[in-house]
Order: structure tokens, then C-alpha cells, then sequence
């Protein structure tokens, strides 16, 4: 379905299978697949976790969490039955990778959830993938009959004596889902209002289970580091940053894509050799280097290496893969209203900070790109997101105040320039547009 | 209320996935209203008894699912993202364009019944902005001219 774009600079590992037939579960098995599901049954589960952990395999859904290190947090022993849950509910604007994963390569993500089950002590594991990826969620129910059909799952998986089940599951479209404990309340039947921690997944996670979240690409990354050696993947990318990245290209690019890339690749690079440059001539006004929640970027501040410490030494992040490049036409208040939209819209309303906040941010906006903002809604803006970070319940609140607060910062002219009733300096859209963002 | 053999198949399946039949819910929920079009009272009755759920349960769970209605929609529904890698790349012009030549505004339903429109959030396709969802299909890529062809080829399909 999607378009795959190629680039020399590439590392392919997750990517490897991608336009290969590797949906076809013998293809997959030619392809070297399932050979490190086979060895991890050979491995004791302290050794499958030691080795994830010194890959520097850190998660790819957004937080960078370490991987192995997550995974030895799931007690050994436990009344209750423990559970793998891999989340592909990909919603954060920018991110479009799990789905190219789960379209060419589905089986990866089956046998990396398989591996985290043995290294945990997990007899299930689910499969979320978000409701508007329905052809993936029919490759993924194909794919997951093909493995029991071949004795790879269900009792006794590889005539190992071991039992595992792999279950899909779908989603119905909502971004808050994707946040750890809302996704096992949407698996659980029930709205996705986040859960209060501790205790944390790993200990009380599915139906009271210890529970193991990850993301769809983590856990495709996980095979390849068993076969390819811990060792080998860390080098692939800085200390404490192992493997590669799925970058998702997106915005005005000449080139923009999907492009595996080591982690530590810099982001100039990414932009200009990578994706292209900016077309038709315009210059570069500003990135968002991982996710709409990832703090804004300038061009003097995109000379670094795309790993998670270096990015968090800018003041963002490196988020969740989705790499959006802004050209010099963009006005930067219609896009943090845009970006502050999403979020008021996603809110699940459970907590005052983040529900009031976004609609009070989004509403403030409208009024400021209408020409009819007051100076003094520019600190607001500022000090009011401020004041959301680290206090709601679930990292929503601050995904929507960090843009916000680097908008802000970083663009504070062009918030004034909108000020005393002048049009938008800066739009290229049509006026019709405006106008009906004006009644959102 | 009937469903189709597939439906009661796939129901009766994902039932021995779960301890908990409620868990069952959101998936089944969307997979009724691709066959009935919409979450009717009597669906939602349905579902809610085979659940062993109140209605009120099954209600409050559809009205946080932004995919899930309990409103008739067209045959297609054409769905806009506007989020910020399409609306660099136009998506904003595309929803317009959509507007007029269905001559209908988001969320709403052409006379006919044929085309239903919806601006939407992120649809995982920022690489291959700007992009649409008509019902399940992805249309990426677009520009004025592909949209058109877009809209007709659907029109041509209802035929
Ligand atoms: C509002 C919100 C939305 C999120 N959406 C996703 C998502 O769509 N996919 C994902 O993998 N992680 C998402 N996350 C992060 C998850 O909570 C969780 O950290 C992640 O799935 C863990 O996997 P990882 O360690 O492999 O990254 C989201 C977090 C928040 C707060
Ligand atoms: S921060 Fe927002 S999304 Fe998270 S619990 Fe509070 S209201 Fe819900
Ligand atoms: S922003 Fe439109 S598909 Fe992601």
C-alpha cells in the first residue's frame, strides 16, 4: 500500500524484510524467521533479558524506556497469569512506521512478542492494532492462524513443551489509547481512561496480570538482536542507544518517506541529504524532531545526533519517530493550533489540567490567529502550559504543553505580529480555510 | 438482528481469546457497524446482551471511540486528515475541495447516501501526506486532480 523509499545512508534491520513477500509465513522462515525464537527457547529467560538489555534497545513507542530493563521488572513468580501486550495503536501525528511493519513484516512483531513471552514467563500475548489499520489487522489475523497452523504457537510451541498463545486485537480510533494503562482498559472492553500508578504494568497489568507493554517496533526489533548478538546492535548506533530508527519524513521535503536510519543520525543530515532538502526553492523554518509532542525544533538547533540523550539535550525529544519539516510559508500559530487541536480533541477528560487546559489553549489560539489575541494571552498561553506539566494523570497534558511552551519561546514574534487585528502575515492558506478554522 | 457467518465466526473466536467476555467489545463493536452501517439501539441491544452488559455500558463505551457511530453515515465515508504533516501538503485544500463537491460539510451526508465526510486526526500516512481513508482504503499522496478521481472512482463503484 504504502510507498517505499530507499536511501544509501540506510541500516536496514526492521526494515530488512519490508517488500520481500515476508507476509507469507514460509517466505518469513526463509528470510531467517523464527530462527531466533528457537534459540531464546534454548536460552534460561535471564540470559534473553541480559541480551536485550546490553543491546541498548530502547522503546521506540516515544519514552526511550530501556527494554530489557522494563522486562526484568515482571516478578518471576506470580498468583496471576502474565501477559505481553505489543502496541501498535500508532496515533502521534508524524508516526507512520508501525503500520509499514505490520503491512511487510507481521511475523516479526509475532516472533519478538514470542521471545518477550519466554523471557518473562508469559503464556499470552495481544496484538492492539489501532481500528483505522484494518488491512493490517486482516494481515495480522492471517499471519497469526499461519503460526498455530505450523505448531509455533498454541500448546506445546516447537515440540518445546512450552504453551503461547498470540491473539490480535483492535482498536476504534483514539489517540489516548496508545498511552500504556488506557490501551489494557480498551483490551479490557471499557473506555481509555488511564489507570493510577504504581502499580505499574509489569506488576498489575491485563486482568491484575503482570503485564509487558511495548511497541510494535521495539518488539520487531528483538529477534534481530538475538540472532545478531547484543553486541552487534549496540554498535549499530551511540553508547546506551542501541540499533536503528524508523524515521518517519514528513512535511515539506523533496523526499519524505519512511528510512531506517542508525540511531545517532543527524538530523541536517536526515534533512537535506536523506529526505532531500526543502522543495520549491523555500527555506528551512523549523522541525519536529520525534511526534507533535515533541518540543519544536529551529535550524540553528538541528545540527544533532538523533538519539534520545543527544535530542533531550536540545529540550525536546526524540519522541516517536516522526520527523515533520516546517518550510518558511508556514505560519506558526495555525500550527500550534493545529497541534493544540489534536490534543483538546484526544483529551479523555478525566483530569482538570489537561481538559481545561487544551480547550483553553485551543480556544485562545483560534482568537489569536483571528487577529482578535491580547498580549497578554501570549504569557498565558506560556504560563498556563507550564503549569500542566507533570500535573495530570497520564503524559497527555504534557505532550500538548511542551510543543506549546517551545512555540511560544522560540516563535514569540510572530505570535505578536498577529496582534491589534491584522490579518495572518504569514498564511499561504485560502481565506476559507481561516475561516472555518475560526469556528472549530 | 442478523450478522453475517463471517461476523458470528470471528465473534465466537475472539471469545476464547479473553478471560473476560467484555473484552471482546471494541472490535466487535466496530466490526457490527461495518455490517449494519451504523450502532443502532437494536445492535447495541444485541451486543449488549451477549456480553451479558447494560446498554448504558455499551453506550458509554461507543461514545469514546471516535470511529464508532450510533448515526447512519453514506455508502462511503470520505475521511480528511487535516493533521500537520497533510496539512502542510495541502490536506486543508483537500477537505475544501471536498466540501464543495459534495456540497456537504464534516460529519455530514450527501442526499443520495452515497458519500459521507469527515475531517479526521492522523491517520498514519504523514509520509504520504496528504492523505485520505475512504472507509478502510487508504488514498495517499493526493492532490486536486487525484481526489477527484478518487471521489468518481467510488461514485463509478456504487453503479
Ligand atoms: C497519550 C499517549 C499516547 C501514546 N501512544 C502510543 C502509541 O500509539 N504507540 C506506542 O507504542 N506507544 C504510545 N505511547 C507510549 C506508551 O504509553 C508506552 O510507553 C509504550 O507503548 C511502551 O513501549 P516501548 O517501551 O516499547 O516504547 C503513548 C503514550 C501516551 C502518553
Ligand atoms: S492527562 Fe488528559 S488524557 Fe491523560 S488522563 Fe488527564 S485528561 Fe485524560
Ligand atoms: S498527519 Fe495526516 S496522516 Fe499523519
Amino acid at each position: 500500500m504504502a510507498d517505499l523509499v530507499s536511501h544509501p545512508d540506510e541500516v536496514r534491520v526492521v526494515s530488512k524484510r519490508f517488500g520481500k513477500g515476508a507476509t507469507n509465513i514460509d517466505r518469513y522462515i526463509e528470510l531467517d524467521g523464527y530462527k531466533a525464537v528457537r534459540k531464546a527457547l534454548t536460552m534460561e529467560p535471564d540470559a534473553i533479558i541480559n541480551e536485550v538489555k546490553n543491546s541498548g534497545l530502547r522503546g521506540r513507542g516515544g519514552a526511550g524506556f530501556s527494554t530489557g530493563l522494563k522486562w526484568s521488572f515482571v516478578p518471576k513468580q506470580a498468583s496471576k497469569p502474565k501477559y505481553i501486550l505489543c502496541n501498535g495503536d500508532e496515533s502521534e501525528p508524524g508516526t507512520c512506521k508501525d503500520r509499514l511493519i505490520f503491512e511487510h513484516d507481521p511475523h516479526a512483531v509475532i516472533e519478538g512478542v514470542m521471545i518477550a513471552a519466554l523471557a518473562v514467563g508469559a503464556t499470552k500475548g495481544y496484538i492492539y492494532i489501532r481500528g483505522e489499520y484494518r488491512y493490517l489487522s486482516e494481515i495480522m489475523q492471517k499471519a497469526i492462524a499461519d503460526v498455530y497452523a505450523k505448531g509455533f504457537a498454541g500448546k506445546n510451541i516447537f515440540g518445546s513443551g512450552k504453551d503461547l498463545d498470540i491473539y490480535w486485537h483492535g482498536g476504534a480510533g483514539a489517540y489516548e489509547v496508545g498511552e500504556e494503562s488506557a490501551l489494557m482498559e480498551s483490551l479490557e472492553g471499557k473506555r481509555g481512561i488511564p489507570r493510577i500508578r504504581p502499580p505499574f504494568p509489569a506488576v498489575v497489568g491485563l486482568w491484575g496480570g503482570p503485564t509487558v507493554i511495548n511497541n510494535a517496533e521495539t518488539l520487531a526489533s528483538v529477534p534481530h538482536i538475538l540472532l545478531g548478538g547484543a553486541e552487534w546492535y549496540a554498535n549499530l548506533g551511540p553508547p546506551k542507544n542501541g540499533g536503528t530508527r524508523l524515521f518517519c519524513l514528513a512535511g515539506d521535503l523533496e523526499k519524505p518517506g519512511v528510512y531506517e536510519l542508525p540511531m545517532g543520525y543527524n538530523l541536517k543530515k536526515m534533512i537535506y541529504e536523506v529526505g532531500g532538502g526543502i522543495p520549491n526553492g523555500r527555506k528551512l523554518k523549523a522541525v519536529v524532531p520525534g511526534g507533535s509532542s515533541t518540543p519544536i525544533l529551529l535550524p540553528e538547533e538541528i545540527d544533532v545526533a538523533m538519539d534520545f540523550d543527544s535530542v533531550a539535550k536540545t529540550g525536546s525529544m526524540l519522541g516517536s519517530g516522526g520527523v515533520v519539516v516546517l518550510d518558511d510559508t508556514v505560519c506558526m500559530v495555525k500550527f500550534a493550533l493545529r497541534t493544540i487541536k489534536f490534543y483538546q480533541h484526544e483529551s479523555c477528560g478525566w483530569c482538570i489540567p489537561c481538559r481545561e487546559g487544551t480547550d483553553w489553549l485551543k480556544k485562545t489560539l483560534i482568537r489569536f490567529h483571528n487577529g482578535a489575541g491580547l498580549k497578554k494571552d501570549i504569557d498565558n498561553m506560556y504560563y498556563l502550559s507550564e503549569n500542566m506539566l507533570g500535573r495530570t494523570f497520564c503524559p497527555l497534558g504534557d505532550a500538548a504543553a511542551m510543543p506549546m511552551m517551545a512555540f511560544v519561546k522560540k516563535f514569540r514574534k510572530e505570535f505578536e505580529d498577529h496582534l491589534d487585528g491584522k490579518p495572518c502575515p504569514y498564511e499561504k492558506a485560502s481565506e476559507e480555510i481561516n475561516r472555518e478554522l475560526a469556528v472549530l | 438482528m442478523r450478522f453475517s457467518d463471517q461476523f458470528e465466526k470471528r465473534f465466537a473466536e475472539m471469545l476464547t481469546h479473553y478471560p473476560t467476555k467484555r473484552s471482546v467489545l471494541v472490535p466487535t463493536l466496530l466490526y457490527a457497524q461495518d455490517e449494519a452501517g451504523f450502532l443502532s439501539d437494536e445492535v447495541i441491544a444485541e451486543i449488549a446482551q451477549r456480553l451479558e452488559l447494560t446498554e448504558l455500558d455499551v453506550n458509554n463505551v461507543i461514545s469514546y471511540y471516535s470511529m464508532l457511530t450510533t448515526k447512519p453515515r453514506g455508502k462511503y465515508n470520505v475521511q480528511v486528515c487535516t493533521n500537520i504533516a497533510c496539512m502542510l501538503r495541502g490536506g486543508e485544500e483537500l477537505l475544501e475541495q471536498c466540501k464543495d463537491r459534495l456540497g456537504i460539510g464534516h460529519k455530514g451526508t450527501t442526499s443520495d447516501g452515497l458519500f459521507s465526510l469527515e475531517e479526521v486526526e492522523c491517520i498514519g500516512a504523514c509520509s504520504w501526506a496528504p492523505a485520505i481513508q475512504v472507509n478502510y482504503d487508504f488514498h495517499e499522496n493526493l492532490d486536486e486532480r487525484k481526489m477527484d478521481a478518487v471521489l468518481d472512482s467510488y461514485r463509478k463503484k456504487a453503479i
